[in-house]
C-alpha cells in the first residue's frame, strides 16, 4: 500500500509540474501597468474631490475633507456596482481597483445585492461581510498589534 | 493576459514521462445495450451569451433575460429545466403522462433545481450529481433502464446557470475580481433527451449502444479555477478504456467529444493520449472549447452541466439524425469538489462517463 501511495504521489507531482508548464500565466508587467493606471485614476479623482471640497469651504479641517472624499468615492463605487459597471473596470484594473476604498465598497455592495433574495436578515445581513470579512478581521488584528508595538516603543 | 486564441506550446520535452495509472482496477467495464435504446426527443435551452457563440444557431431556444422574468436566478434555472424537459417530451411526440421516469441533475446544493422542476412536472424522479458529467450519467442510467425493459420512455436532463453557479462556487456576481487566464465560464442553459424503447417507429432515431461508467481520477490538482487540467486525466482514463475494451479504434468514430475541458484541458488530453499511444485527430472536439467565441472573453471556454448537454442535444444530435456523423463517443467530465473541500486543502476528484451513440444510418453503410 505504501508503495502505491508513493507512486501516486510521484505521479501527481509529475502531472502538476507538467500542468504548470502548459497553463497560461497572467503577464505581470501588463497587470501591473493596468492596476497602476486604474488605481492612479481612482486616487486622482479622490484628490480632485478633496480639492473641490476645499474650494467650497476653505476653513474645513483636513480630517473632515478626507472623510467627505472617502464618502463620495464609496457612494460612487456602490452606484457603479449597482449599475453593473464596476466589475468590468475591476476585470481590467485588478489590484488597482480593489486596493483603494472603492474595492471595499464594491465587495460589500455586491454581497448585499447577491444575497438580497434570501431576505433582509438571513440574506443581506448575514452575508454582507462574506467577502470583506477577512479585510475587517485582519485590519482589526494588525492595527491592534501595531498599537501594542507603538505603546511598547513610545511608552505610555 | 494571454489571449484565448494563442496556442499553448506543448513541446515534446514537457510531455514526456507522463503519469500512468497505478493501483486501479482494470476490469472490463463497457456496458453494451443489445436492445439499443433510442434517443427520440431532445431540447436545448441556452442563455443569450451562448446563443451568440459559434454553435448558437443550432440551439432550440434562447432566453435573452438571465432571470427570465422570475424573482431569482434559481427560479430561472428551474424554469429553464422545465422548458427543456417539456420541450423534449413534445419533440418525441409524447405527453408528460407517457414519461415513466425523469433522471436529472444540476450543480446546486442538494440538486434543488432538479427536484423543484420535477415537482412541477410530476413524474417519478431520480436526482443525480455528476457535476459537469451529469448528462452522460443520465443518458447511461436511462439507457440502462430502458434496455433492461423496466421503462419505455425515460427523460434525462441537466441544467446549469452562470449566476447560480458563480454564487455557490465563487464570488457575488458584481464583485470585481480578476479571473486567471485559465478560468472557465459556466454555461447558462438546460437540455433534455427522451430515451425510448427500440420499436418500429423509433428506428429512425439515433441509438445508444454502449456506455462506460467512469473511474474517479485524481492527479493532485487543487486549483479551483484550473478545471481543465484537473479533469483531463479522468477523460483520458475513460477514453483509454473505451478504445481498448470496446473493440473500436479512434478512426471508427466520426466524432469523439469531451464535455467541458476547455481549450487548455483538451490540449492536455491530446497530450496524455498521445503519450499512451493514441493520436486524437480532427474528429476530437471539446464542447467547452467550441461553445464560446474567442472574443467573448471566456478564457478557456465553457463549463457546467449544460455545456456539453446543450451541444449534444442540438448540434451533435442534428448531425446524427441526418447521418453526417455515423458513430460518436460522448465523454463528459465532471469535477466533484465542493468549495469547502478545496479550502480544506483537498485535491479535486474527477470523473468521466462515456456514452457511444450511433446514427440510424450506420447499418446502411
Amino acid at each position: 500500500m505504501a508503495e502505491s501511495t508513493n507512486a501516486v504521489k510521484a505521479r501527481n507531482n509529475r502531472y502538476n509540474k507538467y500542468v504548470e508548464t502548459v497553463t497560461p500565466k497572467t503577464s505581470i508587467p501588463k497587470a501591473l501597468f493596468h492596476s497602476f493606471v486604474v488605481g492612479g485614476i481612482t486616487c486622482s479623482i479622490g484628490q480632485g474631490i478633496a480639492d473641490i471640497v476645499l474650494l467650497i469651504s476653505p476653513s474645513m479641517p483636513k480630517d473632515m475633507v478626507s472623510n467627505i472624499t472617502s464618502m463620495i468615492l464609496v457612494t460612487v463605487a456602490i452606484l457603479l456596482t449597482g449599475l453593473g459597471v464596476f466589475d468590468v473596470i475591476a476585470r481590467q484594473g485588478g489590484a488597482g481597483s480593489f486596493l483603494p476604498i472603492t474595492g471595499f465598497a464594491n465587495a460589500m455592495a455586491s454581497a448585499s445585492m447577491e444575497f438580497k433574495t434570501e431576505g433582509l436578515i438571513f440574506g443581506t445581513s448575514v452575508k454582507l461581510f462574506s467577502v470583506v470579512g477577512p479585510v475587517v478581521v485582519n485590519g482589526i488584528v494588525w492595527s491592534s498589534v501595531a498599537g501594542l508595538i507603538n505603546l511598547w516603543i513610545m511608552g505610555i | 493576459m494571454i489571449k484565448h486564441s494563442e496556442p499553448i506550446s506543448i513541446t515534446s520535452e514537457n510531455a514526456v514521462d507522463l503519469p500512468q495509472p497505478t493501483g486501479f482496477s482494470r476490469r472490463p467495464r463497457v456496458m453494451r445495450f443489445y436492445n439499443t435504446p433510442r434517443i427520440i426527443g431532445r431540447m436545448s435551452v441556452v442563455g443569450e451569451k451562448e446563443s451568440k457563440g459559434p454553435v448558437g444557431k443550432y440551439f432550440h431556444k434562447c432566453e435573452t433575460d438571465d432571470k427570465m422574468g422570475e424573482k431569482t436566478f434559481e427560479r430561472a434555472e428551474i424554469r429553464m429545466l422545465d422548458t427543456a424537459v417539456r420541450g423534449a417530451v413534445r419533440d418525441a411526440r409524447l405527453k408528460i403522462d407517457d414519461i415513466d421516469l425523469m433522471i436529472s441533475g444540476d450543480l446546486l446544493n442538494q440538486m434543488t433545481t432538479s427536484s423543484y422542476a420535477a415537482r412541477d412536472i410530476g413524474v417519478p424522479h431520480i436526482g443525480i450529481y455528476g457535476a459537469c458529467s451529469t448528462m452522460t450519467e443520465g443518458l447511461m442510467l436511462s439507457a440502462t433502464m430502458v434496455d433492461a425493459g423496466y421503462f419505455t420512455n425515460v427523460v434525462c436532463a441537466a441544467s446549469s446557470h452562470f449566476a447560480t453557479a458563480e454564487r455557490q462556487f465563487r464570488y457575488p456576481l458584481e464583485y470585481g475580481c480578476q479571473r486567471p487566464p485559465y478560468a472557465q465560464w459556466t454555461v447558462t442553459g438546460a437540455a433534455a433527451s427522451v430515451v425510448g424503447k427500440n420499436t418500429k417507429e423509433n428506428e429512425r432515431f439515433p441509438k445508444i449502444v454502449m456506455a462506460i461508467p467512469g473511474l474517479i481520477t485524481d492527479y493532485g490538482v487543487n486549483d479551483l479555477n484550473n478545471m481543465g487540467a484537473a479533469m483531463a486525466p479522468a477523460a483520458m482514463d475513460t477514453m483509454f478504456t473505451l478504445l481498448t475494451q470496446s473493440g473500436l479504434n479512434v478512426d471508427d468514430f466520426d466524432l469523439i467529444v469531451t464535455g467541458d475541458l476547455g481549450k487548455l484541458g483538451s490540449d492536455i488530453l491530446r497530450d496524455l493520449m498521445r503519450d499512451r499511444g493514441i493520436k486524437l485527430g480532427q474528429n476530437y472536439i471539446d464542447c467547452g472549447n467550441i461553445i464560446y467565441d474567442v472574443d467573448q472573453k471566456c478564457y478557456q471556454g465553457g463549463s457546467g452541466c449544460a455545456c456539453s448537454a446543450t451541444i449534444f442535444n442540438s448540434f451533435i444530435m442534428d448531425k446524427l439524425m441526418s447521418g453526417e456523423y455515423k458513430r460518436m463517443a460522448y465523454l463528459a467530465t465532471g469535477a466533484l469538489m465542493s468549495t469547502q473541500s478545496c479550502y480544506q486543502g483537498e485535491t479535486i476528484p474527477c470523473i468521466s462517463h462515456a456514452v457511444v451513440v450511433e446514427s440510424p444510418f450506420l447499418e446502411e453503410k
